[in-house]
């Protein structure tokens, strides 16, 4: 399990190349990339996040993720800082022996990193700045589970 | 002594992200109405809690936990990761 936070841009192709090194075990791999979306206007982004809980936030998602499904590995990014239109901000990686554990707990991941890992985003566009409010929805998502 | 952290929007409205006070609060909600007491800009910021998450030593928590051997309490909004 490895789980990192930082606010320097990342090599998704490399690092999913690396994570998907077959242990001759694992059958599945899933990976997902956040990108920063340029809609509206979107100069850039500003990323807070709370040093200490964050690391600890997403240990406990990942091992949460163990308990639930049986994974071989499991990888978090997430970035914090300014970011740009098109810039990687997040990835997960799951590995398992079969597809369908790798894509929930995927999924899973996602659902828990949008509202319980301490991030906030701030957007900067053409009227200002303004904070990204949460969704009902993410908050929905989590019931799934 | 206890810290108390604040981040987004509600470090902005507060205007610093972080101070030590000294409180003989038992929860997080009587901690909450000293802070509200003191001045506008926290009136302001906790104005409408169920805007707001709390975190005790770095773990999520709610406004009805006591403050009981506590080092550092958060405040903010919900959170926006992904």
């Amino acid at each position: 399990m490895d789980v990192r936070v930082q606010s320097d841009p990342f090599d998704y192709g490399a690092e999913s190349a690396r994570f998907a090194q077959g242990d001759g075990e694992t059958g599945a791999v899933v990976t997902f990339l956040g990108l920063v979306r340029g809609t509206g206007g979107l100069s850039r982004m500003e990323i807070e996040h709370y040093p200490g809980m964050t690391e600890r936030a997403l240990a406990k998602i990942a091992d949460d993720a163990g308990a639930r499904w049986p994974l071989s590995d499991v990888l978090i990014i997430h970035r914090f800082g300014t970011l740009l239109p098109g810039e990687p901000i997040m990835m997960v990686a799951t590995a398992s022996r079969h597809r369908q554990a790798a894509f929930e707990a995927a999924e899973f991941l996602m659902d828990y990193l949008k509202s319980r890992a301490p991030f906030w985003k701030k957007e900067f566009g053409p009227d200002g700045a303004e904070w990204v409010a949460a969704r009902d929805d993410d908050e929905t998502a989590l019931r799934r589970w | 002594m206890i810290d108390v952290l604040y981040f987004a929007w509600v470090r902005e409205r507060i205007g610093l992200p972080r101070e030590r006070i000294e409180t003989r609060a038992a929860t997080v909600a009587d901690l909450v109405a000293e802070l509200k007491a003191r001045e506008e800009r926290y009136a302001a910021a906790f104005a409408d809690t169920r805007a707001l998450r709390v975190a005790l030593d770095q773990e999520l928590s709610d406004f009805s936990a006591p403050l009981a051997g506590v080092r550092e309490v958060a405040f903010f909004p919900p959170m926006t990761g992904g």
